[in-house]
């Protein structure tokens, strides 16, 4: 029984077949990559899960919780984050208040009226956001605003903003696409951390062949809108279907 | 102080400060003196400077905060004005109950109007709030007449049957709006030497509501709710991959100002019970829409600042007329007074607007934070010492133009 389950997912944008019969099982405390050629349908797998599009048919379960139609808030209020392919952040906001807006919408749910108490006054989740900004080692920025962060440390935030929410399924939209090979290894290392540490499972898609067999468990490889192989990456590497599809694209 | 940070308190001392001795400081030159027209220290104009500040403040709750660009603010003002009167002619000529329905009604009003506007955003929500009180004002302008007294608008009569309190005074005469028996047109004044303050009964209750009111505003700006109001205007996609759902901040948002703007027309109405749908035209909403702009969006000094310039700049300006400028230019040799008269005109008296324009014109294009980013500038030419962060919220430096 896996995590999240995806089954018979259909998505058609009119004549093109952007999924086609997807299923997919991520395993609980796994690291689960998704990867294909350009246009294989990662990316709109991924805004189907996080309830951004609604797929013709199929069925998606979190924990045995149907999630499809769903809005992206009470998706995300189930226990599921994304980290966007360019970081999505409050960038008028300040590093601190960035980090501030996860803990309300986790401790306080999807809407509440406080309108009358001072942010400071909420100790505890002042706390919680210091630790985890210290934790991505971003405190001494705490004051900054969002917007004039560098793109590693943008990157940062938003991952920081999605794990204070305690999720127990993290999903990542090419958490390196367009980064220096250091910034890459220095994402690669933070979110073996991640794994390590909190035991969250993550879902990732990935252009980035040194990054995903640097941290999947599992590897499925989508091509044309249909999975072609699901396997562990020592068999993925060499499987003649993932070369086909690849041909051209990169060495595997 | 209050649970306010120190430098809120302190801007909010500054503003109590200002209220308080209006009567003094807008009255600065001596009766009599050529330059008397520039004073703005009588009771009226005190008056609408604090109301309009009062609405400008509750319209950048929605605007400042969210981003949300309502065309339609002035309908909730009309409403609450309406709302207002007749609780004059109803109850009682006590304000109190007055304001207190006049918000509830602007309220409901804006309750309504945000539930469904807000179903957009951007200019489509623009849109949306300019048709709803386009339609409201001419509802009361023609079908609702019975209500709203259509173009004659609403006025107080010497029968109207007030459950709590007379009809007529003893003399025969509509009673005036009071508080508790205080009368709000009542005023004493001061003669010092050749100056003369004025202190009204009326200036100060509405000071004392906005006071109250902007207590709350400044609570509310760093209140959790607030902060999530503003990550709304700055990434509404990642609020709702954070988990929260923002139409229901933008509809309390939306409900708020629109009362604060209810407010507003219940103390107009208490200062002078009469109210005509003109209050809800378009170019009503879009005055609010200017001061805000030109104060400060954002800002919890900068709607203030705003609307106070364009009350004072349009008592001020329309004023002036040919005599005027004639008198101003006579030092001049004929032909040059004439040609400077000439020039000057149509900037003033009837044609203030021009002016305004010129003036908005030059803020949004030279200075895009308003008055408040302004005076930022000036203040960090003079003293070259380094702002501290967070003085101000974060993002009140880097506003967009009106067109966002």
């Amino acid at each position: 029984m896996g995590i999240l389950e995806v089954q018979g997912i259909n998505k058609r944008f009119g004549g093109l077949q952007a999924l086609g019969d997807v299923n997919l099982d991520v395993q609980e405390g796994s690291c689960h990559a998704i990867i294909g050629p350009n246009g294989a349908g990662k990316s709109t797998l991924l805004n189907v899960l996080v309830g951004k599009l609604k797929p013709d048919t199929g069925t998606v379960k979190f924990e045995d919780k149907n999630v499809l139609g769903l809005k992206p808030h009470q998706i995300n209020q189930l226990g599921i984050s994304r980290v966007f392919q360019t970081p999505e952040i409050f960038g008028d906001l300040t590093v601190m208040e960035n980090m501030l807006i996860p803990c309300f919408a986790r401790r306080d749910g999807s809407y509440s009226l406080k309108a009358f108490i001072g942010i400071p006054s909420e100790k505890a989740l002042n706390a919680e956001a210091e630790e985890m900004l210290d934790e991505v080692s971003m405190l001494e920025k705490r004051d900054m605003q969002a917007s004039s962060l560098s793109r590693g440390d943008k990157r940062r935030l938003e991952m920081a903003m999605c794990l204070v929410q305690q999720p127990r399924l993290l999903l990542l939209d090419e958490p390196t696409a367009g980064m220096a090979r250091a910034d890459t290894n220095n994402t690669i290392e933070l979110l073996k951390e991640i794994k390590e540490k909190r035991n969250i499972t993550m879902a990732i898609i990935e252009h980035d062949m040194h990054v995903v067999f640097s941290l999947a468990d599992r590897i499925t490889v989508l091509a044309q809108g249909t999975p072609l192989v699901e396997d562990v990456p020592e068999n993925i590497k060499g499987h003649p279907k993932v070369r086909e599809a690849y041909l051209g694209e990169a060495q595997v | 102080m209050l649970g306010l940070t120190a430098k809120d308190a302190r801007l909010y001392l500054i503003v109590l400060v200002m209220l308080i001795f209006a009567p003094f400081f807008l009255n600065p030159f001596p009766e009599g003196s050529g330059l008397a027209q520039f004073n703005a220290g009588y009771p009226d104009m005190m008056q609408r400077l604090v109301i309009f500040g009062l609405f400008a403040v509750g319209f950048n709750i929605l605007f400042g905060l969210t981003g949300y660009l309502s065309f339609g603010h002035a309908a909730f003002l009309g409403a609450g004005s309406y709302a207002g009167v007749w609780m004059f002619k109803l109850l009682t000529m006590n304000v109190i109950p007055a304001l207190i329905v006049s918000t509830i009604v602007a309220g409901l009003f804006s309750l309504l109007i945000g539930f469904i506007s807000l179903r957009r955003s951007g200019i489509y929500f623009s849109i949306l709030t300019l048709a709803f009180a386009q339609m409201c004002y001419s509802l009361a302008y023609s079908v609702l007449t019975p209500i709203t007294g259509g173009e004659t608008g609403l006025q107080l009569a010497l029968d109207d049957p007030r459950v709590l309190g007379v009809t007529q005074t003893a003399e025969g005469n509509i009673p005036v709006p009071h508080l508790f028996g205080l009368p709000m047109n009542a005023s004493t004044s001061l003669d010092i030497g050749a100056w003369s303050f004025t202190f009204s009964v009326g200036y100060y209750f509405a000071a004392v509501v906005f006071a109250l009111a902007f207590y709350f505003t400044i609570r509310l700006f760093r209140s959790p709710f607030g902060l999530v109001l503003r990550a709304v205007k700055s990434n509404q996609g990642r609020l709702s991959y954070t988990g929260l759902n923002a139409r229901p901040y933008t509809l309390a948002a939306f409900v708020i100002s629109g009362m604060f703007a209810g407010l507003a027309g219940g103390l107009m109405v208490s200062m002078d019970p009469l109210a005509g749908a003109e209050r809800m035209l378009w170019t009503a909403s879009g005055e609010v829409v200017l001061m805000t702009i030109l104060g400060g969006v954002g800002t919890l000094i900068g709607p203030i600042l705003g609307a106070g310039a364009i009350t004072y700049l349009e008592a001020i300006i329309s004023t002036i007329n040919s005599t005027v400028l004639h008198r101003w230019f006579d030092i001049f040799p004929e032909w040059l007074e004439n040609l400077l008269v000439n020039i000057v005109y149509p900037f003033v008296g009837s044609g203030w607007h021009l002016t305004l324009g010129l003036v908005f014109m030059i803020v949004v294009i030279f200075l895009p934070g308003g008055i408040v980013e302004g005076g930022r500038k000036i203040y960090g030419l003079f003293s070259r010492k380094r702002e501290e962060p967070g003085s101000m919220p974060p993002n009140a430096a880097a506003q967009p133009g009106p067109g966002e």
